[in-house]
């Protein structure tokens, strides 16, 4: 009946020392591995896409579809 | 507290009240099988013996009504602790508790009994739904026929719905179909 005497104090700092470093480290990876795979394409599609945008172009293809009530297609 | 929901399940008995029982009690005490009759009455304003991981020291020891042989070991146990035999030290620990923690937290069968009573008001539901769905709702607007589907969508691509990354950029807008 002469166990050792269970650990008592520090539990707390314990776990803190030990699952607040990986914490901060998996936040941190998963906030920069956000920006790289989901951030940075967005923005590189956005700029692709208008680099190459005729706005009048679209317009006038959206026109001869019929969907706006202030200009009709041409033909009408 | 305990004693009141075994109270509730001994006299409804129904497989309902004995689920809401052992819902209400996991986590706290393991409940002993039995239910006792209307008489045996606890008396709340007095001190309560728990056995609960949050409590480790409850608010009375488990035996009130000791015997003359426990009580000369209670005597014997204001003396050196070291003259105690270990079946001594045994007896005194479960004068004062009713269950070791890990007596207390040994697992339980209980969540069979969660998960089937779950899933049988899952089948129930699923039922009253299915019943619904042929007495209760209406008939399905016009609109979900596949040609109306189809005029909807076309519209959705003639306004440039979501053009970069979403609904219209999956579409090829010189060939006419889907990239």
């Amino acid at each position: 009946m002469s166990l050792p005497k269970p650990v008592m104090r520090g539990l707390l700092g314990k776990r803190l020392r030990f699952h607040l470093p990986i914490a901060f480290t998996l936040s941190i990876i998963s906030a920069i591995a956000f920006k790289y795979a989901v951030t940075e394409p967005r923005k590189q599609a956005y700029a692709d896409f208008y680099k190459q945008y005729d706005s009048v172009k679209e317009f006038n293809a959206m026109r001869e579809a019929g969907i706006f009530e202030s200009v009709r297609p041409s033909g009408e | 507290m305990i004693q009141m929901l075994h109270l509730t399940a001994g006299r409804v008995g129904s497989r309902l009240a004995s689920r809401a029982a052992a819902a209400f009690s996991v986590g706290s005490a393991r409940m002993a099988s039995t239910s006792h009759a209307v008489s045996d009455v606890v008396d709340m304003s007095k001190p309560q013996y728990w056995d609960r991981r949050d409590i480790p020291l409850p608010d009375r020891a488990f035996k009130e009504s000791l015997t003359a042989a426990d009580q000369s070991l209670k005597q014997k146990e204001k003396g050196p602790w070291g003259q105690l035999t270990k079946e001594e030290k045994i007896a005194l620990y479960r004068m004062s508790f009713c269950q070791t923690y890990p007596e207390m937290n040994e697992p339980s069968a209980e969540w069979k009994t969660v998960m089937g009573g779950i899933f049988i008001f899952l089948g129930i539901t699923g039922l009253v739904v299915l019943w619904q769905s042929i007495y209760v709702y209406p008939e399905t607007p016009p609109t979900f026929d596949p040609e109306l589907q189809a005029k909807q969508i076309k519209r959705m691509l003639d306004m440039r719905i979501n053009p970069i990354e979403g609904f219209s950029a999956k579409w090829d807008y010189e060939k006419g179909q889907w990239k």
